[in-house]
């Protein structure tokens, strides 16, 4: 037993010395050749375009993967000024103006910034935008194979009694997708109109979960292994290529479509932080993400679409997924100013 | 002289690190997010609101039921495994920690595979996970302590005329009482702070307190109120350990202790029908979700095979290192954890042992019923910048699993060196042993089953851990459950099947520790 006391003196030990590391260290001790990139759960980078990065930049690309987007942007409105990392990236619309609002990022303009496809283009230079993906209904091929009928097309079928029980949403308040479908009825049914369209969604047995993950692989029946039964489902513009991708053997079709009509426009947008340790370092991966190298590399890790123009996609994408040409959008502000009323408003009409 | 001799210098000593490890990590960061939160005063409309008041009775009326049903499934096995010599029990009560640690999110899935789609959300779901999760507290901490009663006082109420239901009702449950309570009050404790079940199998209608704390803090940034509602899940928890822990007390101290082997028999030809139906019950309902598991990790697209469980040697974009490399830094980050919670939790058992049982013990589980959100968040705004910049250092990591496990090491070891013979320490100390040398060469060994058992278990939930680890862990340096995590997250058969195969790798890792303590402990170990 002599040996579990010494354990516990070095294991104090070891304490006191790594606090003592971290204070005299500092940022010194990977500070110098590494730029930290603060960025949600879903954010993903192959390793030989990571190791492009470093051997171009000469710094180490670290991540910092701190739950979904809201909760990233949160963390880092915690710590404004003095923040835990260089670069945040993956700020999306919905949360772009609490993000400026409180003052989170340094202006910075990108020398690759004129290879961004216009439509994406933002005036504000504290952040630049680097991909976006579409919030789509998806739906089970099969089921609707089977039944000999036509899947929904579009927002206003989901009203319809002959759609009845088939959807599940996500929760606006705890889901991102399911903020975005929520955005996406206010923006087609107008300010006074998504309530009652709500409601209507409500009496055709709407379904809610928190999450994407429980609504996508858990309720929706189109999704390989699901053990689901609803045949509509809020996800991406990009999930019917996942399951082809990811499905373990070739299929020529996916066995579920994205719908074109009712898909909402997330941009992500990386940013500066106030504070960064490295501001070199943070301008490097800024530029980085907006080449061509990363920007390829986007679909298939990540699943969202590059902004700069002229980008290949792979060809996967172009059978499977869909690029919704005039998605629904809302501006930045007016999310920013009635998001959370929104938000309380449709609890009452769908939850209580 | 119920207690131990008082703290003396060395106890106090002994103190200063748990003192300063809980105060620099959990204290210190909890205080400073509170003080942000709270910057602009109490809420108290929120505190009063009616809303507080319903979160307040769902949360604990959920956590009583879920404590209730879980001592009514655990105690039937806790009787066989703590009153039977039969093969293969330590595998039982190995196979019976794996839902403990398993993360809740590959739990849920499989429980919702296993109801029908309309019941597969709400409270029902809710009490049956929570009875899945928390059923090894009640059989590992009370079979343990039926293991270790003194035949010879069931024998001298048999041999009085006493019958086996008046001998249970008064001979055996009194005994057992102070292990009853206390696995009672860390379940609830689970049951009372439950996060991942609540918001997955509640359904979006149902919120405990500390779901909504995670709501209103990390996704509606509003850290008044979320600061309001940590304290009152604090204070809750206070109140109830206060509780069992008066109630433990009455209970008396935990009388003579006989080794296991006295007391564990081979079961007579009239016992093995209800021995056979309890294990099979139990391991009907506890392999259900497990099983699920099992079948989706070997459901591949070409039929039942080994592709999931090959696809983890590959690189993946879900991942920046192959998965196979999450077994490998979990089982790294879980061993220093186990040791920082040994050292702390040690060093908190030995002084705590001294002293009277008293609150201060209830007090050691405390940090469990803190907030892990506004923790983590506190951690953020309580380190950032020099001399203590420790926000992104690698160790916070093992630290973290760590403050999560230390509380059971001192749950463990507490009853184990109190339950050592005074008349032992005395004996050593008229021999001319000095205080620390009879800690060294009595007490210590005399609790090193207990140590073992301790040391596994911290092991294995720092194994488990999921809440505070995912905030800390760096993209490189995956541990299991974080890895699965992200495969969960992406649409397509092959990321589910991964999350699966690395779900029964983590799985079959437990078991594997689990039955390594208890060979170390010569599989006759005492508490846990």
């Amino acid at each position: 037993m002599r040996r579990l006391g010494r354990m516990g003196l070095g294991a104090l030990a070891g304490v006191v010395a790594l606090v003592a590391a971290g204070c005299g260290g500092g940022s010194a001790d990977d500070g110098g050749g590494a730029v930290v990139l603060l960025t949600h759960d879903s954010f993903a980078i192959s390793k030989d375009v990571k190791a492009a990065f470093e051997q171009e930049s000469g710094y180490t690309l670290r991540l910092l993967q701190q739950g979904d987007a809201g909760e990233v942007v949160n963390r880092a409105l915690l710590t404004a000024g003095d923040p835990q990392g260089d670069v945040l990236f993956g700020t999306d619309d919905s949360l772009l103006s609490r993000a400026l609002d409180g003052d989170l990022f340094e202006p910075y303009a990108s020398s690759e910034q004129g290879s961004i496809d216009p439509a994406f283009a933002i005036e504000d230079d504290r952040v630049t935008p680097i991909d976006h993906g579409e919030v789509c209904l998806n739906a089970d091929r099969a089921f609707y194979a089977k039944e000999g009928r036509r899947p929904p097309q579009g927002l206003d079928d989901l009203a319809d009694p002959r759609y009845r029980g088939q959807l599940v949403v996500q929760n606006p308040a705890t889901s991102s997708p399911g903020l975005a479908f929520l955005l996406a009825t206010v923006a087609r049914y107008g300010e006074d109109g998504w309530q009652d369209y709500w409601r209507r969604l409500r009496a055709n047995d709407v379904l809610v979960t928190d999450g994407w993950q429980d609504a996508y692989t858990q309720q929706f029946s189109g999704a390989a292994g699901s053990p689901g039964t609803r045949p509509l489902v809020v996800s991406y513009a990009t999930s019917p290529a996942a399951e082809v991708i990811f499905a373990g053997k070739p299929l020529e079709e996916s066995p579920t479509l994205a719908i074109e009509d009712g898909c909402f426009r997330q941009v992500e947008y990386a940013g500066i932080l106030r504070g960064a340790r490295t501001e070199d370092g943070a301008r490097a991966l800024v530029d980085f993400l907006l080449s061509e190298r990363f920007q390829a590399d986007v679909p298939g890790t990540m699943f969202v679409y590059p902004v700069r123009a002229g980008t290949p996609i792979p060809p996967a994408f172009e059978q499977h997924a869909i690029r919704p040409e005039r998605p629904l959008s809302l501006p930045p502000s007016t999310i920013a100013e009635r998001r959370d009323r929104w938000i309380e408003e449709w609890t009452r009409i769908v939850l209580r | 002289m119920s207690g131990g001799p008082g703290l003396g210098r060395g106890g106090a000593i002994l103190l200063l690190l748990p003192v300063c490890f809980v105060g620099l990590f959990f204290v210190y960061p909890f205080v400073a997010i509170l003080e942000r939160g709270l910057g602009d005063g109490i809420p108290w409309e929120t505190l009063a609101g009616a809303e507080t008041r319903s979160l307040l009775w769902f949360t604990t009326w959920q956590a009583l039921a879920s404590t209730v049903l879980t001592l009514a499934a655990g105690l039937p096995l806790a009787w066989v495994v703590g009153t039977f010599r039969f093969p293969g029990r330590s595998l039982v009560r190995a196979l019976v920690v794996v839902p403990f640690v398993l993360p809740t999110v590959v739990v849920a899935t499989g429980f919702v595979a296993l109801l029908p789609t309309d019941a597969s959300r709400g409270i029902g779901p809710i009490l049956a996970a929570h009875v899945f999760f928390n059923i090894a507290v009640v059989v590992r901490i009370v079979g343990g302590a039926w293991a270790t009663l003194p035949r010879t006082t069931w024998q001298a109420a048999a041999v009085l005329g006493a019958g086996p239901i008046r001998r249970t009702r008064e001979v055996t449950l009194p005994l057992l009482a102070p292990a009853i309570s206390a696995a009672a009050a860390l379940t609830f404790l689970f049951c009372f702070t439950s996060f991942g079940v609540v918001l997955l199998l509640g359904g979006p209608a149902r919120a405990t307190l500390e779901t909504e704390i995670y709501n209103t803090a990390a996704r509606a940034f509003d850290l008044q109120d979320a600061a309001a509602l940590s304290i009152v899940q604090l204070v809750a928890i206070a109140i109830v350990l206060a509780v069992t822990g008066l109630l433990e007390r009455r209970g008396g101290a935990v009388g003579q202790v006989a080794p296991e082997a006295d007391v564990l028999r081979r079961p007579r030809r009239s016992e093995r029908g209800r021995i056979a139906a309890v294990l099979l019950l139990t391991g009907a309902f506890l392999a259900g979700p497990l099983v699920m598991l099992a079948v989706r990790s070997l459901d591949t697209a070409g039929g039942i095979g080994l592709d999931h469980f090959r696809a983890l040697g590959r690189e993946t974009p879900a991942l920046l290192v192959p998965p196979w490399q999450a077994i490998a830094w979990s089982l790294a980050f879980a061993a220093a954890a186990t040791a920082i919670a040994l050292a702390v939790g040690v060093a908190t058992a030995i002084a705590l042992a001294r002293l009277r049982p008293s609150l201060l013990d209830a007090a050691a589980l405390l940090p469990l019923g803190a907030s892990a959100v506004m923790l983590g968040f506190g951690l953020l705004i309580a380190f950032d910048e020099p001399p203590l910049d420790i926000r992104d250092a690698w160790w916070l990591l093992p630290v973290a699993q760590s403050l999560v496990a230390a509380p059971f090491v001192v749950r463990i070891v507490v009853p184990a060196l109190r339950s050592v013979d005074p008349q032992l320490r005395e004996a050593a100390a008229v021999l001319g042993a000095s205080r620390r040398r009879a800690l060294r060469e009595v007490d210590l060994p005399l609790a090193g089953r207990a140590l073992a058992g301790a040391a596994g278990f911290a092991f294995a939930v720092a194994l488990g851990e999921f809440g505070a680890t995912v905030f800390v862990a760096r993209a490189e340096h995956p541990t299991l459950p974080v890895a699965i995590f992200r495969f969960l997250g992406r649409p397509g058969a092959e990321n589910q099947g991964t999350a699966a195969a690395l779900a029964v790798v983590l799985a079959l890792l437990t078991v594997a520790v689990v039955l390594v303590a208890e060979r170390a402990t010569g599989s006759r170990e005492r508490m846990v």
